[in-house]
């Protein structure tokens, strides 16, 4: 048999129909996750149709995007002050119990971030095909699953067949070989990758991330690396299933368990891309050069090295970039004074990462004038993070911790900057306005956001530890 | 769904690469549950300033660009976000057609589903088109082609299912639901 890739075995494995000349590939979707912003649309149209979610039980429902993190009232309820938000909330809470369906509802045990909750829970699995109203979906390809975002349209043909209407994509070999050097963190690796292939550079692309580099990574760092492939325009990132990914799911509660949990495992190990198999395209990267990095433009393809300068624009798209930024080319970027950090998002949320960034606050003070927003990615991240104590880490060094949820990466919620503020942000899009109109974002990783929080400049950590 | 198939109209030139979906409609107005009216919001932080007055040197605040169906942007046009509220908030606006060098992936297939012909070109006829805004330009999803105001014909592609659906009028959800035995098919085969 040819040597085949972990895309093609998990494709093949899900074709209710192949493609043909006239219609795209069919394929069985195993879980769908959707959340209160991309789905009402699609509920809508089921009930204009007089259709049924055709897999209540693959379907899984939170609420993320347009929830606030601010603390809880006396009530210990989460209060939802914004209309808008309360109404797309309400309609969510409807939908689910209208059509069947698993919600982690606003400030429940289960709720946060949609792209965190999955693989907390087990939902994430090897093998499997995930999608989701939202292009981060890529994260749970971290399992060696096939995840990638849809439109509103999609999560309705997800709903009433469990199935979409997909044309092939290609492969790209993302290979890091090396050792990542101390203070080079998983962040930092996924922004090199976006800043060489470009925004675009993955554009009909499924990326698989492999090498020493990849296979030395933990589950959360593999998913902060997965989760911003769509950043290279690639729609889904993954990474094969090996002893890492086994532990990190063994006796999590959606896991299978006993001699199933054997019978998966043996199914699993046989996912990842066979001595040979051929990719449409590689790139590769040596570990031991990476550098902590930062971005300096309008797109998450814009970055740099912490340390190097910003290049001098070579376009007109360039140069409205560094307007919109107000930065000139060939200026280094460090010590370059901020107004908020935010650390969070489906990219940078997990327990490690708030561990890494605690590291940096612990007996130190955020800068004045600093506005420094900690938002875990779950509620179970939250009550872990308590657990050992990291909120008070936080609380004390001048930080704001707050409830779950998409929080400043998405500025859809109350949290977000003010026209002009600068933020390091540990999310994943530094588009114009993204962080709220006129706000100017630079991506780096939690210890770089923690660092330059404590500066009120933009820092490299290793300077600090 | 609507039959689409020709398209003629003036342009509107959008010279910017990269246009993400956060500029086509940013994030604070993904708080509908509607799609109805999203084209108000269409690059609002573009179009509008902090007052929410229009800022007259955006192209779409332009006498010249009322009424046009047919955007010709940079590369990479709707990188970003799986939001179908970009195109929904650009067909609701009036635009028929989007242009460009290369369209990204998420948003080409949101569009196709709501009569938004993403439409992909090279460089030589990309540049005619940035140099000359507000030309009438032809498209015709049947015959694949965008023909400029010279007579210059240039074709490009689609998918062969996007386009029967397009010039038929046929929702892609009702071909899914047609394909319930093939579907059951699969699930019993997987269970056993």
């Amino acid at each position: 048999m040819k040597p085949r890739t972990m895309f093609q075995k998990i494709w093949e494995a899900h074709l209710v129909r192949p493609a043909s000349a006239d219609t795209p590939a069919i394929l069985y979707v195993d879980l769908h996750l959707i959340h209160e912003v991309t789905s009402p649309q699609a509920f809508t149209w089921l009930r204009e149709k007089n259709l049924k979610v055709r897999r209540p039980e693959r379907t899984v429902a939170t609420m993320d995007h347009s929830t606030p993190t601010t603390p809880r009232g006396r009530d210990g309820k989460i209060q939802v002050l914004d209309n808008a938000a309360a109404l797309q909330i309400a309609a969510l809470e409807k939908n689910c119990a209208d059509f069947g369906i698993e919600l982690h509802a606003l400030g429940s045990d289960g709720q946060g971030i949609v792209h965190v909750i999955g693989p907390e829970l087990g939902l994430t699995q090897p093998g499997a095909i995930i999608v989701c109203g939202d292009s981060h979906t890529s994260t749970h390809g971290a399992f060696g699953a096939l995840a990638f975002g849809i439109g509103t349209s999609e999560v309705s043909h997800v709903l009433a067949t469990q199935s979409l209407l997909q044309q092939p994509p290609k492969t790209l070999a993302v290979t890091i070989e090396g050792t990542l050097r101390p203070g080079v963190t998983a962040k930092d690796v996924i922004l090199a990758v976006v800043a060489r292939l470009g925004i675009g550079g993955g554009n009909g692309h499924v990326i698989e991330y492999r090498g020493s580099a990849i296979r030395a990574l933990s589950m959360e760092e593999r998913m902060t690396v997965c989760n911003m492939s769509i950043e290279a325009g690639a729609r889904a990132g993954m990474i094969a299933p090996d002893e890492t990914t086994f532990a990190y799911l063994e006796g999590r509660p959606r896991a299978p368990k006993g001699a199933a949990w054997d019978k998966a495992v043996a199914a699993w190990r046989s996912l990842p891309s066979d001595p040979g198999a051929a990719f449409d395209r590689e790139e590769k990267f040596d570990a031991d050069k990476l550098e902590p990095m930062i971005t300096y433009g309008t797109n998450p393809g814009m970055g740099i090295s912490i340390g190097g300068p910003i290049p001098a624009p070579s376009n007109a798209t360039a140069e409205k970039a560094l307007a919109y930024m107000g930065l000139t080319g060939e200026k280094k970027l460090l010590g370059h004074k901020i107004d908020v950090v935010f650390i969070g998002s489906c990219t940078n949320s997990r327990l490690s990462d708030l561990r890494a960034a605690a590291g940096i606050f612990k007996g130190r003070k955020v800068a004045e004038g600093v506005r420094v927003l900690v938002v875990p990615g779950s509620q179970a991240i939250k009550k872990a993070a308590e657990a050992e104590g990291l909120d008070r880490v936080f609380r004390e060094a001048g930080a704001d911790w707050r409830e779950a949820g998409c929080s400043m990466c998405i500025a859809m919620n109350g949290d977000q900057l003010k026209p002009g503020q600068y933020a390091v942000s540990t999310s994943n899009r530094n588009f114009e306005g993204r962080q709220g109109a006129g706000g100017r974002t630079f991506l780096a990783s939690p210890v770089t956001a923690a660092a330059s929080a404590i500066t009120g400049r933009i820092t490299d950590a290793r300077e600090m530890v | 769904m609507e039959k689409v198939n020709l398209i003629t109209s003036r342009t509107v030139v959008l010279p910017v690469e990269n246009v993400d979906t956060d500029q086509i409609i940013p994030a604070r107005f993904l708080k509908a549950t509607s799609k109805i009216g999203l084209g108000k919001n269409l690059f609002a932080d573009w179009r509008f300033d902090a007052d929410g007055k229009p800022k007259a040197d955006f192209i779409l605040n332009r006498p010249e660009a009322s009424g046009a169906a047919i955007l010709v942007a940079g590369d990479n046009f709707g990188c970003g976000s799986s939001r179908e509220h970009a195109p929904w908030a650009l067909h609701d606006y009036g635009f028929r057609a989007v242009v460009s060098t290369s369209i990204a992936d998420i948003f080409r297939n949101n569009a196709l589903k709501n009569g938004l012909i993403p439409v992909v070109v090279d460089r030589a006829v990309h540049e005619k088109l940035l140099a000359a805004p507000d030309a009438i330009v032809t498209i015709s999803v049947e015959d694949q082609t965008l023909t400029l105001a010279d007579g210059t014909r240039t074709s490009f592609p689609i998918d062969p299912f996007a386009r029967f659906c397009l010039l038929n009028g046929v929702d892609e959800l009702e071909f899914l639901l047609a394909q319930e035995p093939a579907i059951a098919a699969f699930e019993k085969s997987r269970a056993g």
